[in-house]
């Protein structure tokens, strides 16, 4: 058997959807039995949610008004306390679990796989390296505990319908005073979030400014997408760093992806290659964004993009 | 002494197009142009303006990898480093051995502060900073935007999925760095030739006590299935009718 613990991303008390997806990469080692480790103030709705994710036998419900908001050198004492007896530590790679996983490695003395795309054995895995230009097989060497961040766009949510018990294990941790959480500016839409939505219309440097990123805008409306970016438009300011797509932004896999206005660097195309299709506007017909598109389109997209609302 | 320490990396350089060698063995490197892995660049940039700022007196960067690596270190002190020190360590070297070897160095020379990128653009880890802060049992402050100093703390503000957080740690602390901290400079000729003057220490994982064998072993490198090429449309009517064939829309 193979023990694998997950620590669980939440927000205002709800669960992140990359957890299902850690479980689905959990599932996936041979034997495997999953607990979850949900830190949090309260956590009951949290747990719940986890509890009811297929594959989960135990949900570890730890309870300390510390634990929110999420602060990676608070969480990761208790989850080293909650990891003895685990082979497996998975988080999922995202800012959060990209922030907390590496300082728990450290604490247990584990190497950490980042960015896992597939499970070949119980301590061998895939990952990209530079920036998805090469795929690794590494193996961990057996008999000693194993962190991982779970590369949440390579797998698919793990189904509800479970019910698993939760326990509230009480941990004697000492936890640090050293770092303190101020604000949080989020952008609240109604949109849907950009990790998890079925279609994405991303915007890049041709948009030319923040107010013509209405246009993106305006189309993403229309097909009830989530909204992207490329690197060259969040540096020139004209979308919030939270919509970058790429390499050191966030990797995507929806069902449906418009790019307009990006030419395509390798570092915007790592982060999209899940996409199942990918469709491109772009005025420059020898932009690298053609060479992954299933669909291109060569023209103007302040007259192409509101042609296409209209026929949609 | 008010001192920042700076990571370094040499890596390929961002603008390379990488490929995987025939034997699976790694990639290829021959010929290639390397560089500092940009992250650290910015890293190195903000510990300069914090210096101009007079809110340290010392810059001092630091890397962990092979001989090679002295000119990355040379172009850093060029940037404005004051000076540098290489712990030499195979190719393979992995981020806990790399964090343990700053550990040390942390110990000798006491910074205020660390700052190291976030990620190096070659193995892509994301990890270095995080063990650091871990090892070192001080706070962590990753994908900054926005580092502020006031007294005996900073106030920095973090690029993460829902936007932007800022938290508040305690001095000494371990920084890394996000694309929009800052801009790095250009380095100009005459301070090329000036860091040729500057101190560049270098030394070894074993001088350190560090034990520098990798835990993990790659097995092999592939390169990534590629997508198939698609079609090009004429026209926002054809592309529509197709994304609805598909039941896309």
């Amino acid at each position: 058997m193979n023990r694998v613990l997950i620590v669980a991303e939440h927000t205002d008390g709800k669960l992140n959807a990359a957890v299902a997806k850690c479980v689905a990469c959990a599932a996936a080692i041979p034997e495997a039995e999953i607990s979850v480790a949900v830190l949090a103030k309260d956590g009951k709705a949290v747990a719940d949610a986890a509890a009811a994710i297929r594959g989960v036998a135990r949900v570890l419900l730890v309870r300390n008004p510390a634990n929110e908001p999420a602060l990676a050198a608070v969480l990761a004492p208790q989850v080293v306390k909650l990891a003895h007896g685990y082979g497996h530590v998975f988080g999922p790679s995202t800012t959060f679990g990209k922030d907390l996983m590496p300082r728990v490695a450290a604490l247990l003395g584990a190497p950490q796989v980042s960015d896992v795309m597939a499970v070949e054995s119980a301590t061998r895995f895939r990952r990209p390296v530079y920036a998805g230009n090469a795929i690794a097989t590494v193996e961990a060497p057996a008999g000693r505990q194993i962190v991982a961040t779970v590369r949440v766009a390579s797998f698919q949510a793990a189904p509800g319908g479970g019910s698993a018990p939760v326990e509230t294990p009480s941990l004697d941790v000492e936890l640090p005073a050293h770092t303190r959480f101020v604000s949080v500016s989020a952008a609240r839409s109604d949109r849907p979030d950009l990790q998890t939505a079925a279609r994405v219309v991303s915007g890049g440097r041709a948009l030319g400014s923040a107010e013509n990123f209405a246009v993106i805008q305006r189309l993403a409306d229309r097909l009830g997408a989530a909204i992207g970016a490329s690197r060259a438009a969040v540096d020139a300011g004209y979308a919030p760093n939270e919509l970058q797509v790429g390499q050191t932004g966030k990797i995507i896999a929806p069902e449906l992806y418009v790019a307009i206005g990006i030419s395509g660097a390798i570092q915007h195309l790592t982060g999209i290659k899940d996409a199942r299709t990918i469709v491109a506007i772009n005025k420059d017909a020898e932009a690298p964004i053609f060479e992954v598109a299933d669909y291109g389109l060569v023209g103007d997209l302040f007259t192409v993009v509101p042609e296409i609302e209209k026929l949609l | 002494m008010r001192r920042i320490l700076v990571g370094i990396k040499r890596v390929i350089d961002y603008n390379v197009r990488v490929r995987v060698r025939p034997d699976g063995t790694g990639v290829v490197t021959d010929g290639v142009k390397m560089s500092i892995n940009p992250f650290d660049e910015i890293a190195l940039e903000e510990a300069l303006r914090i210096r101009e700022r007079g809110e340290a007196d010392e810059v001092v960067a630091i890397s962990v990898g092979t001989d090679d690596t002295q000119q990355q270190l040379r172009n850093a002190l060029a940037m404005g480093a004051d000076r540098a020190i290489l712990v030499k360590a195979d190719p393979s070297v992995e981020a806990p051995a790399v964090a343990r070897a700053l550990l040390e160095l942390v110990e000798r020379e006491n910074p205020r502060l660390v700052i190291l990128g976030k990620q190096a653009i070659d193995d892509d880890c994301n990890q270095t900073g995080q063990m650091l802060a871990a090892l070192w049992n001080r706070p962590q402050a990753t994908f900054a935007s926005k580092i502020e100093l006031k007294g005996d703390a900073a106030r920095v503000t973090r690029e993460v999925d829902a936007g932007l957080e800022t938290i508040e740690v305690d001095l000494p602390a371990v920084c890394t760095t996000d694309l929009r901290l800052n801009e790095p400079r250009y380095i100009k000729l005459p301070d090329i030739m000036k860091a040729k003057k500057k101190p560049l220490d270098v030394t070894d994982m074993a001088a350190l006590g560090v034990d520098p064998a990798p835990l993990l072993k790659v097995l092999k490198y592939e390169p990534p299935p590629q997508r198939q090429k698609g079609v090009i449309v004429k026209d926002a009517a054809e592309l529509v009718t197709a994304l609805k064939q598909k039941g896309l829309v």
